[in-house]
């Protein structure tokens, strides 16, 4: 039987980035970023995240939040992507993004606002050209080249400083179109723009398995011709060493990049969820041991970078933050119903003007009469 | 002057925003070197360079998503689909993101953006490439839709929805794309938005008309000239949000209305204008307003398409038997 003579004409690698083991070692020199401070900062961070995700369920549960999507596990990678941004870059997120928010600036009691059923909590005021969250799975991928490309246009065509667009998305947006419509269209036009990918395993209870066949997710940057990375999504030093890098070769018009994070899902997908269903427990029970603070944590004190003293007075610092933001939270009045209609347009259309009127005359009834 | 057409004047637009605007950046599939296949942008990158009048790769969802990201980042994007039957894919990002990017961040963001589409029949062109679902579009709160009728008001109307603070839906009726010349002088003068167009007045009986669906109506409203009677010819142009009072005003003198569109019949733009008519005029009604449109079947393949859409024979019909209204006692 003839067999056709073949000869490769693409072959590719999928490396893999850690510094920090399970145990928390080294398992090699750390990057040069990588000073107490930083550490001990990013620690903070992620610490601060998950602080927010526990008060938020808890409020969920008590009834005085909606549905909320925990970080629990992950905080590592949005810690990390915040951090590894300039503040002038652009970051354009998906909906599981507590620590991300805290490093770009958002406020906890925005974080707050968002999930507890008002607009407001969008209108960051520390961040104000960062997108809003994005509910849709994977559409912010899309936006993010946009931007990419309004960054690189202004900068090229307008004389602005380079800027860069970061994005984020979990495993289950891999599957979607807008992810490889992204991926290939930044290839393409070489844009500034940074995709990370939260692997936590799940993308409500279908596991990463059963999502695609492909051996890692980061491969799927080769066909569209871009950077392809994977890292130890709990190892806060690889994530935040990838993405910056990432970042500065963007930002220097290398263009994109794509970085799987490798992590897993310690929670519920949100408050709504019940992840006992679908989740092997001795698979939790194990991915539980390779969480992101622990690690971090053993390795500053080891190091000689923290202590019982610097904890309690971290903990005793961020509760106040925490019960500060939650004040604000409750204490803030609902907007009124009229809301709806401020910023549907910039100007409201006289189409709308009688639904208008007509919903403020029945909110001044109710007043009068309540 | 020269006199040019429909497409023309929508090239003539989009030069005259890309050479007065920096922000203002087109893109879309075949519209580079190739010009559009419409040749809608026939000679823009040459003029502007390949920067700004952009190919993109084949992907109308991603043609939708990008302009969002852009168009929330300072650009002012024009997005161009090759005909309405392919925005489809492009929808989650027009209705989810788009219309909603200035609600969601209470106004810290926009999305000044306009997408542009062939739309509508008669030209004998495969499935997919004839259709007219504007009411899809008119459904969602946040967009704007807007539809020109003449050379002047593609100019115009397009000059405008470039010019607006907020996402566009701008379907143009590639039927008349070059089934008329008119001097349209490159001033730069924008047409409003959200008004209706008053093409011809009369006492009689108001027609509701927009796109290529106008050709018939107005020829309609020649025949009756002919005979003595005088129809009121209106074109919405914006069809979200809906310019209702114009229409009503027009009402006040003829008490008798027909809205003629080529898209299908149920839920179709017809049905709205109407409710609004009952809910506004019900008073000056002398008869039941009528709808002459598309048939609620599938968008026929062309050897069926004239029958599918509205004609002149159709429209007329339905105009004398409102002017009879009541049956032997009308007008």
């Amino acid at each position: 039987m003839h067999k056709p003579r073949l000869h490769p004409v693409a072959s590719f690698d999928i490396n893999h980035l850690q510094y920090l083991d399970e145990r928390g070692q080294a398992s090699q020199a750390l990057p040069d970023s990588a000073t107490p401070d930083l550490l001990q900062s990013l620690y903070r961070q992620m610490n601060l995240a998950r602080l927010v995700d526990q008060r938020a369920v808890q409020l969920q549960r008590t009834g005085q939040l909606g549905t909320y999507p925990s970080s629990l596990g992950q905080e590592a990678i949005g810690v990390a992507v915040g951090s590894a941004m300039a503040t002038e870059d652009v970051y354009c997120p998906y909906y599981r993004e507590t620590g991300a928010l805290l490093e770009r600036g958002v406020e906890i009691e925005e974080i707050l606002a968002i999930w507890g059923g008002d607009e407001r909590g969008q209108n960051y005021q520390h961040a104000p050209q960062d997108l809003p969250l994005c509910v849709p799975i994977a559409t912010q991928l899309l936006h993010a080249a946009g931007v990419a490309f309004a960054l690189q246009y202004r900068q090229q065509q307008m004389n602005e400083p380079a800027r860069v667009a970061v994005t984020c998305a979990g495993d289950g947006a891999t599957s979607k179109g807008d992810f490889y419509e992204a991926l290939n269209l930044a290839g393409v036009w070489k844009l500034p723009v940074v995709f990370v990918i939260n692997n936590n395993q799940w993308a409500i209870s279908v596991s990463r398995g059963a999502q695609t066949a492909s051996r890692t997710i980061a491969q799927k940057a080769i066909a569209a011709g871009i950077q392809g990375l994977q890292v130890d999504g709990n190892d806060v030093i690889a994530v935040r060493t990838a993405v910056a890098d990432a970042v500065e070769r963007a930002r220097n018009g290398e263009g994109p990049a794509l970085i799987e994070a490798l992590t897993y899902r310690l929670c519920d997908h949100t408050t709504a969820d019940d992840a006992s269903r679908y989740c092997p427990p001795e698979e939790l029970e194990q991915a539980r041991a390779r969480e992101p603070m622990e690690r971090l944590g053993s390795y500053l004190r080891d190091q000689g970078y923290w202590d019982d003293g610097a904890e309690s007075e971290m903990q005793r610092e961020q509760a106040e933050v925490m019960e500060r933001s939650l004040q604000a939270y409750r204490s803030k009045s609902p907007a009124p119903p009229t809301a709806m209609f401020d910023h549907l347009y910039a100007r409201l259309p006289e189409a709308l003007l009688e639904q208008y009127q007509e919903l403020q005359a029945r909110d001044s009834a109710g007043q009068e009469s309540g | 002057m020269a006199e040019i057409t429909l497409v023309e004047a929508v090239n003539q637009a989009l030069a005259h925003e890309l050479g007065a605007d920096p922000r203002v950046i087109l893109f879309g599939q075949d519209i580079g070197a190739n010009g559009g296949v419409f040749r809608a942008t026939d000679g823009l990158q040459k003029r502007f360079g390949a920067e700004r009048v952009r190919d993109t790769p084949l992907a109308e969802n991603m043609i939708a998503g990008i302009a969002v990201g852009m168009a929330v980042q300072g650009l002012r994007p024009v997005a161009e689909f090759q005909f309405m039957g392919f925005i489809y894919p492009g929808l989650d990002h027009i209705l989810s993101h788009a219309a909603r990017y200035r609600n969601r961040t209470r106004g810290r963001l926009s999305c000044p953006v306009v997408y542009r589409a062939p739309y509508g029949g008669g030209i004998h062109a495969p499935e997919h490439h004839s259709e007219s679902t504007e009411a899809i579009f008119a459904h969602i709160p946040g967009l704007r839709v807007v539809v020109p009728s003449s050379p002047a008001r593609a100019y115009g109307l397009l000059l405008a929805a470039i010019r607006d603070p907020d996402p566009v839906v701008f379907l143009e009726p590639k039927r008349i794309y070059r089934a008329v010349r008119q001097e349209v002088p490159d001033n730069g003068e924008a047409l409003p938005l959200d008004r209706c167009f008053r093409l011809r007045e009369g006492s009689d009986i108001t027609l509701v008309a927009w796109g290529a669906a106008l050709k018939e109506t107005l020829q309609v409203a020649e025949t009756l000239a002919e005979e003595g009677i005088e129809a009121e010819v209106i074109d919405p142009a914006t069809l979200k949000p809906l310019d209702i009072h114009s229409i009503i005003d027009s009402l006040e003198k003829t008490g008798r209305c027909v809205v003629v569109h080529e898209a299908a019949r149920f839920a179709g733009l017809g049905a709205e204008i109407i409710a609004q008519i009952n809910e506004y005029a019900f008073d000056l009604l002398k008869a039941p307003v009528q709808r002459v449109t598309g048939y609620d079947t599938v968008m026929p393949y062309y050897r069926l398409e004239d029958e599918y859409l509205p004609d002149t024979g159709r429209i007329l019909t339905a105009v004398r038997s409102t002017l009879d209204y009541p049956p032997g006692g009308g007008r």
